[in-house]
């Protein structure tokens, strides 16, 4: 899927930057045809027009088909290990919170091994941006069930259909105090982009669920599929009443795509951590010295 | 100021006095004070010149369950909270039941009045005295919670303590509180002091002599200790999560780690914490977590990562009694295995192991420098005795510290001139124009995209002597990589072939040579010509030493060491030693003898092991009886 490209350009204000600056020249791993790509683009336009030097972005990811996109971005990037995605990025953010963060990675990633820590990234509010590439299946794995997947979803680990409800990726993020919650589908990059600079732009935990559909392993949820099943939001909606928001993400037939809720009001892990570390700093001697005082 | 009665003087006969050493036992029901009783008595007894060591056992409840606190003294330096008990202290029948089997023959017991009813106690040389703490508390000082500063008083008349140093003691620790609160606790000092000075004429007997009260002395825990040792060794952040006995170093950091500018965070699970390390430590910062047994066995993935991606991360493993949940407030060294060998493949890693409360700020130092040096985790194993053991200690000279800093990688600076103190020679750092060909072996390069930037790449991954290749960090033009679990080759991309992970696992492993010969100095004692050896880790190491002091007593020549570095094995310390004795035994709190395997596993000797494994820590009785099973007569 190679979408937008010029025609997103014409979108976003002319920055010094290209879109290849952003691109390393690693090639994508996926299979012809992959969701991701779409996705990739979408990120290339979106850090195009942020604008922001390579060197000052992290991509963070966990394990997966759509977590090898950090290294095909030209950024500094870490490819960490399966659903541990938010504690890297905390820890990186704490450490330097000057640094652009914005995270990737699938719905088993995020949702099955990641859950936990997707819960707390967002009851943190901790400030970056996390690009979800949902395809309801495990693709690097060969085709099997995911959190996502629909009840009775047939897979080579369920052959008689999955015994799971599918979970709501929305719904979650906006119950775990997410500030930023969106829906995507690498089918229409160029609001996809659009949706991703947002993310990025937002002072806190920005999540986006993106339909991104798996052509090899999932013969349901495919790109038609995500055409004829979700619309944009209504005209006049409005993205800050949390009340709307949970509604709209309840919805499955069809799907909302679009901003479903942002929210400036809370402020974000980063501003805690960084009230906690006193104006005037001590050196390591300072603080060694008045604790032996205390101690003698 | 209350008048003090006169001291009684010390008379030749008196036995008790002869000793080395008293060891006194507190003990009742947890929550009741057993626990600030001791700690104050420990800091009082401090002051008052002598040296101190603690020991402690409490349930894993926060309420009810029993409670133990145990304080030595001597006017000499110590090495274990001791073993056969000169006082009992009981708050509670249960404090009498407990412990009363563990008295000398000439102890004494003590209790709170009424408070222990049944006892069979005071017979031959052993004596048992009613102490009115509770009911002084209630009345005339008519402060309740005063009863453990009473009886802290009581002990202090007991062992004819100086009470001045300790009046200035109560002052600085209740000031804060309150000028009210400094008189009540004084009060409560006095009335305590005064009851035993004229209701126990017979006190003479149990006065210590106190040392010098030395200038750089401090009275401080091992995790306390350590913790500032992570301060020391240029920690700037902590992420964790709650857990016995490790917690202490989290909670003091917490208020600590902020005033450099630095952060602790509790993360959601221990796997949490050790991705926020590797998070903070790949962006730059030296970072660590603090857990045990249970927290470092949900760690173990990103150990590996940690050995796989090179991004240094220091694990702070304060071990207690396995397996699975165990006995969280008891001593095991049971760890040791999962420190050297936890998790799937293979990568280098760094264990270190302090032997004493001292030897946790060093060691703290040492695994900053060694993680931030190799680009590789490092963990630290303290265990509960440790943890928890108050000891007077000298003040560390802070001038002997030394900070190793991470090899980063400099694009302006010739190879050799960015390595610093490192013999870490890259092959090729930058810009060398080559690119490993499109083999279908790992990911494929867009050839014309890295043309058209000339081949400018960064090798984070350089192949290099010791291993150890310069690192960027992120916001650092020019250095951008991606950091992964999957084998890479020198520019970090994915590559899977053999020659690839052939040359990627040699240049990690060599990392470990390199460590090794810079292993801290492990600890030594005894006699080197001595054809008996003890080789001793962790907390073990000070029970290994009162034996040999012991046996040496008895004239029996043994010779001690302690490597203070785990893994890999420093052989150039252990060689010697291990080739030339007769007889070597590994003592350790573990069933397996873990220490000893692993030693087996290079040098192929038939150790003796002395294990136990019940919870308690070793005793230094049972070690000399050991080694007295190997003297040739």
């Amino acid at each position: 899927m190679d979408v937008l490209n010029d025609n997103t350009k014409s979108q976003v204000a002319l920055l010094e930057r290209t879109v290849d600056d952003y691109k390393s020249d690693t090639k994508p791993t996926w299979c012809p045809g992959c969701g991701d790509f779409g996705v990739l683009n979408a990120i290339y336009n979106a850090l195009k027009a942020k604008g922001t030097d390579p060197k000052n972005i992290v991509a963070v990811s966990g394990i997966g088909c759509s977590s090898r996109l950090p290294f095909f971005v030209s950024s500094y990037g870490f490819h960490s290990v399966h659903g541990r995605a938010m504690p890297v990025s905390t820890g990186i953010r704490v450490a330097n919170p000057d640094i652009q963060l914005v995270a990737f990675g699938g719905d088993g990633d995020g949702f099955a091994i990641g859950a936990g820590h997707f819960v707390h990234a967002a009851r943190r509010n901790l400030n970056i941006c996390y690009v979800i590439m949902d395809n309801n299946i495990y693709g690097l794995t060969k085709g099997q069930t995911s959190p996502t997947s629909d009840l009775g979803f047939v897979t080579k680990t369920t052959p008689k259909g999955s015994a799971d409800a599918p979970l709501n990726p929305l719904m979650l993020a906006l119950a775990m105090g997410a500030t930023y919650v969106a829906r995507g589908f690498s089918g229409k990059t160029k609001e996809l982009a659009a949706m991703i600079l947002q993310g990025m732009e937002h002072p806190g935990f920005a999540v986006i669920d993106v339909f991104s559909p798996c052509p090899t392993f999932n013969k349901v949820n495919t790109f038609k599929f995500y055409r004829d099943e979700s619309i944009d939001l209504p005209e006049g909606y409005d993205k800050t009443d949390y009340i709307a928001a949970l509604v709209a993400a309840s919805k499955h037939d069809p799907y909302y795509l679009g901003v479903l809720y942002e929210s400036r009001d809370k402020a974000t892990f980063e501003d805690h951590v960084a009230a906690t570390i006193p104006a005037e700093r001590q050196t390591t001697a300072q603080v060694l010295d008045g604790l032996f005082k205390k101690f003698s | 100021m209350v008048a003090m009665a006169e001291r009684p003087t010390i008379t030749e006969e008196q036995t008790l006095e002869q000793r080395h050493s008293i060891v006194i036992r507190m003990g009742g029901e947890s929550g009741e004070g057993v626990k600030s009783t001791g700690e104050l008595f420990a800091q009082v007894a401090a002051r008052a010149g002598f040296k101190v060591l603690t020991f402690q056992t409490y349930p894993a409840e926060i309420k009810g369950g029993h409670s133990v606190y145990q304080v030595r003294l001597s006017s000499e330096d110590l090495y274990t909270e001791g073993a056969a008990l000169d006082i009992l202290l009981a708050f509670n029948q249960e404090g009498y039941d407990k412990s009363y089997e563990e008295l000398h023959d000439d102890g004494l017991l003590l209790y709170d009045d009424g408070a222990v009813t049944d006892f069979h106690y005071e017979q031959g040389g052993r004596r048992a005295l009613a102490l009115p703490m509770t009911k002084i508390a209630k009345g005339e000082l008519k402060f309740e919670l005063g009863k453990n500063v009473v009886a802290v008083g009581m002990l202090a008349a007991l062992f004819g303590m100086d009470i001045e140093p300790i009046n200035r003691l109560l002052t600085e620790k209740f000031l804060r509180k309150g000028e009210d609160v400094v008189a009540k606790n004084k009060q409560a000092f006095q009335l305590g002091f005064r009851y035993i000075e004229e209701s126990f004429p017979e006190r003479a007997n149990y006065y210590l002599k106190a040392a010098a009260v030395e200038e750089d002395s401090i009275i401080i825990s091992g995790n306390q200790l350590l913790s500032m040792g992570c301060i020391a060794g240029g920690c700037t952040h902590l992420f964790g999560y709650p857990i016995t006995p490790a917690s202490d170093i989290m909670e003091f950091l917490a208020s600590e780690l902020p005033k450099v500018g630095g952060a602790v965070v509790q993360a959601e699970d221990e796997i949490a914490s050790m991705g926020m390390v590797l998070g903070a430590s790949y962006a730059g910062k030296r970072a660590m977590t603090s857990t045990s047994g249970p927290g470092l066995s949900l760690m173990v993935e990103m150990l590996g990562l940690s050995g796989m991606a090179e991004i240094p991360a220091v694990i702070v493993d304060v071990q207690r009694t396995g397996p699975s949940t165990g006995m969280p407030t008891k001593q095991e060294q049971g760890d040791l295995n999962m420190a050297v060998y936890a998790g799937h493949g293979e990568f280098p890693r760094v264990v270190l192991a302090p032997t004493d409360v001292s030897d946790c700020f060093w060691r703290a130092i040492d695994a900053f420098n060694f993680a931030e040096r190799y680009q590789l985790p490092v963990i630290l194993l303290s265990d509960t005795t440790l943890s928890v053991r108050t000891q007077s200690v000298h003040k560390p000279d802070l001038s002997k510290i030394k900070l190793v800093q991470r090899v980063l990688y400099d694009p302006t600076a010739s190879a050799n001139a960015t390595l610093g103190q490192s013999n870490s020679t890259p092959v090729a750092q930058h810009g060398n124009g080559t690119l490993p060909e499109n083999d279908g072996e790992g990911d494929e390069v867009d050839i014309e995209l890295a043309a058209s930037r000339g081949f400018e790449l960064y090798q984070r991954y350089a192949i290099t002597d010791d291993g150890v290749s310069p690192m960027s960090i992120p916001g650092q033009a020019g250095g951008q990589y991606t950091s992964s679990g999957l084998e890479h080759n020198e520019f970090s991309r994915p590559r899977y072939d053999v020659i690839n992970h052939t040359r990627m696992t040699d240049k990690r492993h060599r990392k470990l040579i390199s460590a090794a010969q810079n292993a801290p100095e492990p600890f030594r004692a005894g006699d080197p010509a001595a054809e008996i050896g003890i080789i001793a880790w962790g907390s073990t190491t000070g029970v290994a030493y009162e034996a040999l002091l012991e046996a040496q007593k008895q004239g029996v020549k043994l010779d001690l060491i302690a490597p203070r570095m785990l893994w890999p094995i420093p052989t150039q310390q252990l060689d010697d030693f291990i080739n030339t004795k007769r007889v070597i035994i590994i003592p350790e709190v573990n069933y397996s003898g873990q220490y000893a395997n692993l030693l087996n596993t290079h040098y192929r000797k038939d150790f003796v092991r002395l294990n136990v494994y019940g919870g308690a820590p070793l005793k230094s009785s049972q070690l000399l009886a050991k080694i007295m099973e190997y003297v040739k007569h």
